[in-house]
């Protein structure tokens, strides 16, 4: 059992490294067109609804999946306002540091959710071996 | 299919917003008794690919994207409630560090997507797989479907609360919404059986909703 054990979390790492390699690498390449209710708000004309909401949470550390300090700043040519664009590290980065920071929120939200019996039954057997 | 500020109202919010909550606390009691040593990593694994996976929007008709959401995957690998707890904890996470999705819709997303996308859809599952042949193929078509359902029934959802909140009518919305999701539907459902393969050709042990022919009444 205690190998079983050893080889999921073995597996799991490597899981968390594909995926931290898709956040990193392939989501700055990522499509950047309206998602499929963006796309109807935009068509049905409700998508200002939410642009003239002031968002309830406004300390986003990593906001709209960027590093604000790696994203350019650039002048917007049509209304002349200098807009934040994000950089394709910005973004990779923002990624990786999601992934890997989900994945141990949820181990640690595992483990304390976890049975207090199982966690007993995993002493006996590290002592019985 | 994240829902932002602004398109619900305080009705539909709230409402969402406790179903949410009595979702995720059952799911968080649920918890006790499904989590062990294996599904611990597991948990972990499944929530940050979810996470990685959803950034990684892919083009569909007409200057749209969709994205992998991972609801059936979520609740085929952990089952319906860790799962829910998965979906809950990404769409969390997402509103909080990632400004995704408004904190008063929070509750709407994880009911469209982590319950709707996530519980209802693995009873979904568990029908088709009992009224299909048991197997592999049958398994990963079961699983595509469930996937596919998952994402069409959470536009669905999202299409209806829009409606109520009177952000736009329902006639409207629900067709625009169901069409354009059976697109992405297809892509989550590729993605979902991509995925299952592999863990299924890696480490079939770990897949708790398939079992081979012969072995009944498990999971």
């Amino acid at each position: 059992m205690e190998k079983g054990k050893k080889s999921v979390t073995i597996f799991a790492l490597a899981g968390l490294a594909f995926a931290a390699a898709l956040a990193l690498l392939v989501s700055p390449f990522a499509s950047t067109h309206p998602d499929g209710l963006e796309r109807v708000a935009e068509d049905q004309g409700f998508i200002e609804k939410a642009e003239e909401t002031e968002p309830a949470w406004k300390n986003a550390p990593l906001p709209d999946y960027t590093v604000p300090g790696l994203n350019e700043k650039k002048v917007d040519e049509e209304t002349g306002k200098e807009v934040e664009e994000p950089t394709r590290w910005s973004t990779g980065l923002a990624g990786l540091l999601g992934t890997v920071g989900i994945f141990f929120v949820a181990w640690g939200l595992a483990v304390l959710l976890k049975k207090p019996e199982s966690r007993e039954e995993e002493k006996t057997e590290v002592v019985s071996t | 299919m994240h829902i932002p500020d602004g398109f619900l109202n305080t009705g539909v919010s709230v409402a969402t917003g406790i179903v949410a909550a009595g979702a995720v606390g059952y799911g968080l009691r649920k918890a006790r008794e499904e989590l062990d040593e294996k599904s611990v990593p597991l948990m972990a694994m499944v929530t940050s690919f979810i996470f990685a996976a959803q950034m990684l929007n892919f083009p569909v008709a007409g200057g749209t994207s969709g994205h992998f959401l991972g609801g059936a995957l979520a609740a085929l690998l952990l089952g319906p409630w860790l799962g829910c707890l998965v979906m809950a904890l990404v769409l969390l996470v997402q509103c909080l560090g990632f400004a995704d999705g408004g904190l008063t819709a929070l509750g709407a997303n994880i009911l469209n997507m982590g319950i709707i996308g996530t519980v209802l859809v693995y009873y979904i599952f568990r029908f088709l797989q009992r009224a299909l042949p048991s197997g592999r193929g049958s398994y990963l078509i079961s699983a595509a479907a469930a996937a596919w359902l998952s994402v069409v029934m959470a536009s669905g959802a999202c299409a209806v609360e829009l409606g109520i909140s009177g952000t736009t009518p329902m006639g409207v919305a629900l067709p625009a919404m169901l069409a354009i999701h059976a697109i992405i539907g297809i892509g989550e459902a590729i993605i979902t059986v991509a995925v299952l393969s592999l863990v299924m050709a890696v480490r079939p042990d770990l897949v708790r909703t398939y079992r081979p022919q012969g072995a009944e009444n498990l999971a």
